[in-house]
């Protein structure tokens, strides 16, 4: 504890040179743009900045690149508030509350939220990493495919009762997130499905380009239809939004913290960012008093998901640095990083390059403090975009879709993928199928799968192979507790009713 | 007199042609971006050297021209294959895996490398059998042993990367070899293979060197032999008390099975010689730094490097062998 803590104040000192200070500012500026195009994630913007590092001490390299994730972290949910369009995939689940919000003229209010959850989120996980560190890699490896499969388990059951719709409309919708996952390489026979012999169907359906198009020319489809109608304008343009925002906060202290504690989690098991954001959102809306109303516009419908995931997106660094895994697509690109400085991640990491890797955990603090307050003070300025016209906007937004699409792998059929998604996205919405489960079933269903046919193959199929230990039985035993519990408790009722 | 000025404009205009012709016969250089296409996801052995040689041509200023990297994994490489074989415009290269050959023999993906010009072979990747640091074998055969012991419904679990490639091919030949069976789980990258064999989730691995260096330096692994015919030459200290050079080959160790894998570099269909010499030289300039060097010793290659007919006989033999594991091990596609 008190070696965390000397080691710590040294990180300090190496991290607060004006150099690596001007690097953090620079970085989550950029990270920030990168987050707010779609498309264009954190993994691209640090891959394309990497070869620049090269020259700069490993430290102020990897300070430069951590602030570009923080940044797109941030960045994520300023597109999902003001257009319902996410930025990136973990903010999928902040458009819920927050574009309501931003239609409701409470833009200001949802950015402040975001982005204040975010910090909690990020701070919770970073003090996590100094003081937990070995114990949390020791838990990293008692995750094989079983315990895997149990937390997707577990994602997927949290997400039970979420949406309002008719439940048939929520299975439908993430059958077809299942079927979508599937295309392309089995990874465990090594044979193709459901390309039909398409060249371009090889690499499957990317959930970037899905989560593009189903939503972001799903949605501008949608305003079209209503004549261009732009609702939010009368959105507060002060400063004054942030202070108001921040005396609500506390109230949802309970919230902010079961979102940091499953955000960790999810970022140390290889859950990741996106399914925990989803996973808060469900959890938060259960044990809220007000969880009707989620969906609705409601402030902790954003301090759920946005804390969850950014304590996720950090936490996702632990096994990068400790197990040499990356936890996110980011994270590998920074292992790539790693290994051209000439360090080499893995367990001896925090032994040999004790500047090193204490300069970039005090660097997490510092850059998610410098973080906030470039993107609070741009609150008003962000709100201010939605008083632009929408036939100024809507042609910004799908020219800067299709480049987002694009990039995702340099190819012109995802473009036309991103369009057809966006019909299926319009669709949707006139029908009212929800569109959340379907993206977390493309997001999450091809590894759920092939956690839980390795796990088979080492039993010979039995099924039993998910109660085998304590840790895999007990997340398993949660997860159908989840999933029955609207049957459970509506038993209850019965009985109870019937003996009285 | 018409014929002298006949001649004397043929003679100005062979001049002038061949005035013209000395820039044309000048080096092949890249006129645009150069990309370069990594069959594989970002974090594998293939996305690090490739990235690896990226920031090295950026460090030293090596090209004129920028060079980006792709990840282009989709379909156990045949995106990235089929890119490359279906363009002409010569600012495009490739990063080999074992997949140039399995890939197209396991599923059917119409490429071969014969559609592709080879520009050179970087090195070869060798493969190491590992085992648990608590696993109480101190040698290959002793751990054949074990597996021999276990009975068929508990059988030892081999993790690798991907299915029907090489970390399959090689279990499959171990098993031939030794006449045991394991239960092969397929895992999507090499780190997480290492990482599962640290948790004991797995009960041995053929990762590459570099993929559980780390963890064999924190005392977590143990290598077994390597699937090589001659021992690896970097003699030194890699723990306390081993360098790569004092891991036994299988052969030594008396399993015999070898196997490396080709990291070697392709480029478009039809591209010219001239354009091939300034690839090849492009890389033997990395290959000359520092960093190339501290990396192969890294992750303990084998720095062979052919180019020119030696580099393609190398490929056709290899494609061969290739088939007849694969024959061997029933992973052809059949229709």
């Amino acid at each position: 504890m008190i070696e965390s803590i000397t080691s710590l104040l040294q990180g300090f000192t190496v991290a607060l040179t004006p150099f690596n200070l001007m690097l953090m500012a620079i970085g989550i500026i950029l990270g920030v743009l990168i987050g707010v195009l779609p498309g264009l994630g954190g993994a691209n913007g640090v891959a394309i900045l990497l070869p620049l590092t090269f020259t700069m001490p490993p430290t102020s390299a990897i300070i430069l690149l951590s602030c570009i994730y923080w940044g797109a972290l941030f960045g994520g949910a300023i597109t999902s508030i003001l257009f319902n369009i996410p930025g990136e995939p973990w903010s999928v689940a902040t458009t819920f509350d927050g574009y309501p919000l931003a239609q409701q003229g409470k833009a200001g209010q949802a950015l402040t939220s975001a982005f204040t959850s975010s910090f909690i989120g990020a701070f919770v996980a970073v003090v996590m990493i100094t003081f937990l560190a070995p114990f949390v890699a020791k838990l990293a490896l008692k995750f094989g495919p079983k315990e895997n499969f149990s937390v997707y388990l577990l994602t997927f059951c949290a997400f039970v009762g979420m949406s309002k719709g008719a439940p048939w409309k929520t299975i439908v919708a993430m059958m077809l997130g299942f079927a979508l996952a599937s295309v392309g390489l089995d990874n465990v026979t090594g044979s193709l499905r459901l390309t039909f012999g398409q060249e371009a169907l090889l690499k499957g359906f990317n959930f970037l380009i899905a989560v593009i198009g189903l939503f972001g020319i799903g949605e501008i489809l949608l305003t079209i239809e209503e004549g261009l109608v732009f609702k939010g304008a009368k959105a507060k343009l002060n400063m004054q939004v942030v202070l108001e925002t921040w005396k609500e906060l506390p109230k949802y202290w309970k919230t902010s913290l079961r979102s940091s504690a499953v955000g960790c989690f999810m970022g140390i098991v290889p859950g990741g960012a996106t399914p925990a954001s989803f996973m808060a959102y469900g959890v938060a809306k259960r044990m809220s008093p007000d969880g009707n109303d989620f969906g609705k516009g409601k402030v902790e419908g954003v301090v759920a998901p946005e804390t969850a995931a950014h304590a996720a997106g950090t936490s996702a660094l632990l096994p990068m640095l400790t197990l040499g895994v990356p936890g996110s697509p980011t994270a590998a690109v920074l292992l790539g990083g790693l290994l051209i400085w000439g360090l080499q991640p893995g367990p001896l990491l925090f032994v040999e390059q004790k500047d090193f890797v204490w300069g970039l955990i005090a660097s997490m603090y510092l850059g998610n403090i410098v973080g906030l307050i470039i993107v609070l003070t741009c609150v008003p300025l962000f709100a201010a975009i939605l008083r632009i016209p929408f036939a100024i906007i809507a042609p910004v937004i799908l020219v800067i879709c299709a480049i987002g699409a694009y990039t995702v792998n340099n190819s012109m059929f995802d473009v036309y993928m991103m369009l057809v998604f966006g019909v299926l996205g319009y669709l949707f919405k006139k029908l009212d199928y929800p569109l959340a489960p379907l993206v977390l079933a493309l997001v999450l269903g091809d590894r759920t799968e092939e956690a839980f046919r390795q796990a088979l193959l080492g039993t010979g199929g039995d099924l039993s192979v998910f109660f085998s230990n304590g840790l895999v039985g007990t997340i398993t035993t949660l997860a159908l507790t989840l999933l029955f519990w609207p049957l459970v408790s509506k038993l209850l009722a019965m009985v109870r009713s019937k003996w009285k | 007199m018409k014929t002298q000025t006949m001649k004397r404009i043929t003679q100005a205009l062979m001049a002038a042609g061949i005035a013209l012709a000395i820039p044309f016969a000048q080096a092949w250089e890249p006129t645009k971006t150069v990309e370069f296409i990594v069959p594989a996801g970002t974090g594998g052995g293939a996305d690090q050297m490739a990235r690896l040689i990226d920031g090295i041509i950026k460090k030293n200023n090596l090209m004129k021209q920028p060079m980006v990297v792709i990840n282009k994994g989709g379909g156990a490489g045949a995106e990235g294959f089929l890119d490359v074989k279906g363009t002409k415009d010569p600012h495009k290269i490739i990063i080999t895996l074992s997949n140039l050959f399995t890939t197209p023999m396991a599923q059917g993906t119409p490429f071969n490398w014969k559609d592709l010009t080879p520009v050179k072979m970087l090195a070869l990747d060798q493969f190491v059998l590992w085992v648990h640091a608590d696993n109480p074998a101190k040698t290959a055969k002793d751990y054949i042993e074990q597996v021999k012991k276990t009975p068929a419904d508990a059988r030892k679990k081999m993790g690798g990367t991907g299915s029907k490639q090489e970390d399959q091919i090689i279990t499959v030949a171990l098993e031939k070899q030794t006449g045991t069976k394991f239960t092969y789980v397929p895992y999507k990258g090499g780190g997480e293979v290492a990482t599962q064999l640290v948790g004991k989730h797995v009960d041995s691995t053929v990762n590459n060197p570099i993929e559980a260096v780390a963890q064999w330096r924190a005392g977590n692994l143990k290598p077994l032999c390597v699937f090589d015919d001659m021992r690896m030459p970097y003699k030194a200290k890699v723990t306390d008390t081993m360098s790569w050079n004092d891991i036994p080959t299988c052969k030594e160790a008396g399993v015999d099975t070898d196997y490396v894998m080709l990291r070697g570099i392709f480029t478009t269909p039809g591209a010219t010689p001239d354009q091939v010499k300034y690839y090849v030289d492009l890389l033997d300039k990395v290959r000359a730094t520092p960093e190339w060097k501290e990396f192969m010793e890294r992750g303990a290659f084998n720095q062979t490097a052919l180019v020119g007919k030696e580099y393609v006989d190398w490929i056709a033999k290899n494609e061969q062998l290739h088939m007849n594991l694969m024959k061997e091990a029933g992973f052809l596609k059949t229709n």
